[in-house]
């Protein structure tokens, strides 16, 4: 099915897409419309133009890409499925995701990946091409986070400030020869060992097939990884016990 | 009706701005297209405009808008302004019946110069001058509301969506360099048409998405410099800071910001000499003037524009280019909706402003 957005109400581009049998769906000269592909599952939405906030929030195995840039609260708690985005995104992206790929080729905004979680076999990911805001993974506490710097034009850092406060769960991979400053004590940074690799080379890959990056480019570069410090790193940080 | 400060709703709004740094006049109409797409980020209760550059045939005059509860608040204030001013002319905003827009109250734009006996007798200058004398029909002219105060400039607001109110104050008919617009969504207080957005005080207009919790600590603060905040809605505190810091105290724009949405300790510590304690300095001097909470706010001023985020970045906002128009906005969606293809599109970090003022030599 193929919908020109437009002008069109939110609530009526969503009721399409939820009450049409068709899996395929596209939607073109997409305008700001919020919560598209919300809590659906088992659909390929190919967005052109800008979708609006939530898209994909609460989504249980939908396919949504996005042939421009995304607003804030892309993925929001998503559960399974996948969201690409060929522009940037704002902020929150994949916020308190529990399942999916998030692949962002361009930046990401504040509070990207904030309380993303995981239970056994749901390891939720989110990939980013150029730069993230502050906040990024903030009470990260399962996932997979990477930020590859690909895009930057020098006009801000890798990663904003306060850069995993919180952290008590998950990986951030971050390619760069510079930690961010001032790392909260309880997360740990360590050079990417060759078993941190193995794990994240997959997700590089289709990455890159994806987004059209150089594999072996992207690959050689110095990466770090974060992690909690501690299985409990935040004992006795507000009570003796 | 209850008014702002005694109801509570919890909850966000919506700001777009557009600026032609080529000095290019636009209609008013792009801007209400523009903030149309972000109709879910209000809910009817206040919209507004401030367009720049709009009176050229007056730009010597201050342009004063008004609202009045009733024809015996309009004379009293008539009278003193006959008594503070040279009136150049004066009538009614022109407005059309716009279903979504009720219960308006008389509406009067005056063009004025201060009188310059009276101006001589206070000791002050001109621009001082009428701040007092609109602070003074604010706080003491019961049923009056001077809502706009600046030079070739003008502000329109009222209760309703942004999109009607554009259309209730015929806005395609004015065209300005510089325009910006607010849909609200009131939180803690019910709308009404003084508490919409922009606020203005002479050519400062703020329009404001978020909630300021250092709201009190900063009304008492600005307070203290002879602000009167009648309005009980905090980006009245906002436009009263800025004009205190930029007109009274002599201080940037950049520093401004760096006051109002200043770094956090641990941010500033880690800066290199002498911005480490250039923004120590701030922050220690004009500690009350520090805005916290949530906000994304476009300050209009004559020949230019800035846009603001707080230092956490807690509410959205994106800037594009193309050509020498320049748009902000809550949403990437609402620039889209006017201008399509841009040459640059970015999201701006928390407490970085972004000032945009006309090219050299362009005349406003």
């Amino acid at each position: 099915m193929k919908i020109t957005a437009g002008d069109m109400h939110f609530q009526t581009l969503n009721e399409t897409i939820r009450n049409t049998p068709d899996t395929e769906i596209e939607i073109d000269s997409c305008l700001g419309q919020r919560y598209i592909g919300a809590g659906l599952s088992g659909k390929h939405i190919v967005i052109k133009g800008t979708p609006g906030n939530a898209l994909g929030a609460y989504q249980d195995g939908c396919n949504i890409e996005v042939h421009g840039d995304a607003q804030d609260a892309t993925g929001d708690t998503m559960n399974d499925g996948m969201i690409t985005v060929y522009g940037s995104s704002g902020d929150a992206t994949g916020y308190a995701m529990r399942g999916g790929k998030i692949f962002v080729k361009g930046n990401i905004g504040y509070r990207a990946g904030i309380h993303m979680k995981a239970y056994k076999e749901k390891v939720p990911k989110l990939i980013i091409g150029g730069c993230a805001g502050s906040f990024l993974g903030e009470y990260q506490a399962g996932g997979v986070i990477v930020v590859l710097g690909l895009l930057q034009d020098g006009s801000y850092p890798l990663v904003g400030n306060f850069c995993g406060t919180g952290m008590h769960g998950g990986k951030m991979y971050l390619r760069t020869d510079t930690l961010p400053a001032n790392l909260p004590i309880q997360v740990k940074a360590e050079d990417a060992s060759e078993k941190d690799m193995d794990e994240v080379r997959p997700l590089l890959q289709e990455f890159c097939s994806k987004f059209d990056f150089d594999l072996q480019t992207v690959l050689n570069a110095h990466f770090f990884v974060l992690t909690p410090d501690t299985a409990n790193p935040y004992k006795a940080l507000y009570t003796r016990n | 009706m209850q008014k702002e400060g005694q109801f509570h709703i919890p909850s966000g709004c919506a700001i777009a701005g557009l600026f032609c740094k080529d000095g290019r006049r636009v209609s008013g109409e792009s801007m209400i297209d523009s903030i149309t797409v972000m109709h879910d980020r209000s809910n009817g209760l206040g919209g507004g405009f401030a367009g720049y550059g709009i009176y050229p045939e007056h730009k010597d005059a201050y342009a004063f808008h008004v609202f009045y509860d009733n024809t015996a608040a309009k004379e009293s204030v008539e009278d003193f302004l006959t008594q503070h001013f040279d009136i150049e002319s004066l009538s009614r905003i022109p407005t059309r019946k716009t279903s979504g827009i009720t219960d308006a109250p008389l509406i009067w734009r005056y063009f004025v110069h201060p009188l310059p006996r009276m101006l001589q007798d206070m000791e002050v200058d001109e621009r001082e001058y009428v701040v007092r004398c609109v602070m003074k029909i604010n706080a003491q002219y019961d049923g009056a509301y001077v809502f706009s105060s600046g030079k070739n400039m003008g502000v329109f607001k009222a209760v309703g969506y942004p999109e009607d109110v554009g259309r209730f104050y015929k806005l395609e008919d004015y065209a300005g360099y510089c325009w910006t617009a607010h849909g609200r969504y009131p939180t803690n207080t019910p709308g009404w048409w003084g508490g919409a957005h922009p606020f203005a005080l002479l050519d400062y207009s703020v329009v404001h998405n978020g909630e300021i919790s250092s709201y009190d600590a900063n009304r008492r603060c600005i307070e203290m410099y002879g602000y009167s905040c009648n309005l009980m809605t905090d980006t009245e505190a906002i436009t009263y800071i800025v004009d205190y810091l930029n007109r009274r105290q002599g201080l940037s724009l950049e520093e401004v910001a760096n006051v109002i949405a200043a770094p956090f300790w641990s941010t500033i510590e880690a800066m290199p000499e002498p911005k480490r304690s250039q923004m120590t300095y701030l922050r220690n001097t004009f500690a009350s003037m520090l805005i916290t909470g949530p906000f994304s706010i476009l300050l209009g001023f004559s020949g230019g524009m800035m846009a603001l985020n707080d230092r956490l970045k807690l509410r959205s906002m994106v800037a594009a280019e193309k050509g020498e128009t320049v748009y902000v906005a809550s949403e990437e969606s609402a620039i889209r909706r006017i201008q399509p293809e841009l040459d640059r599109i970015w999201a701006p970090r928390g407490g970085e402003p972004l000032i945009f003022r006309l090219n050299e030599g362009v005349k406003f």
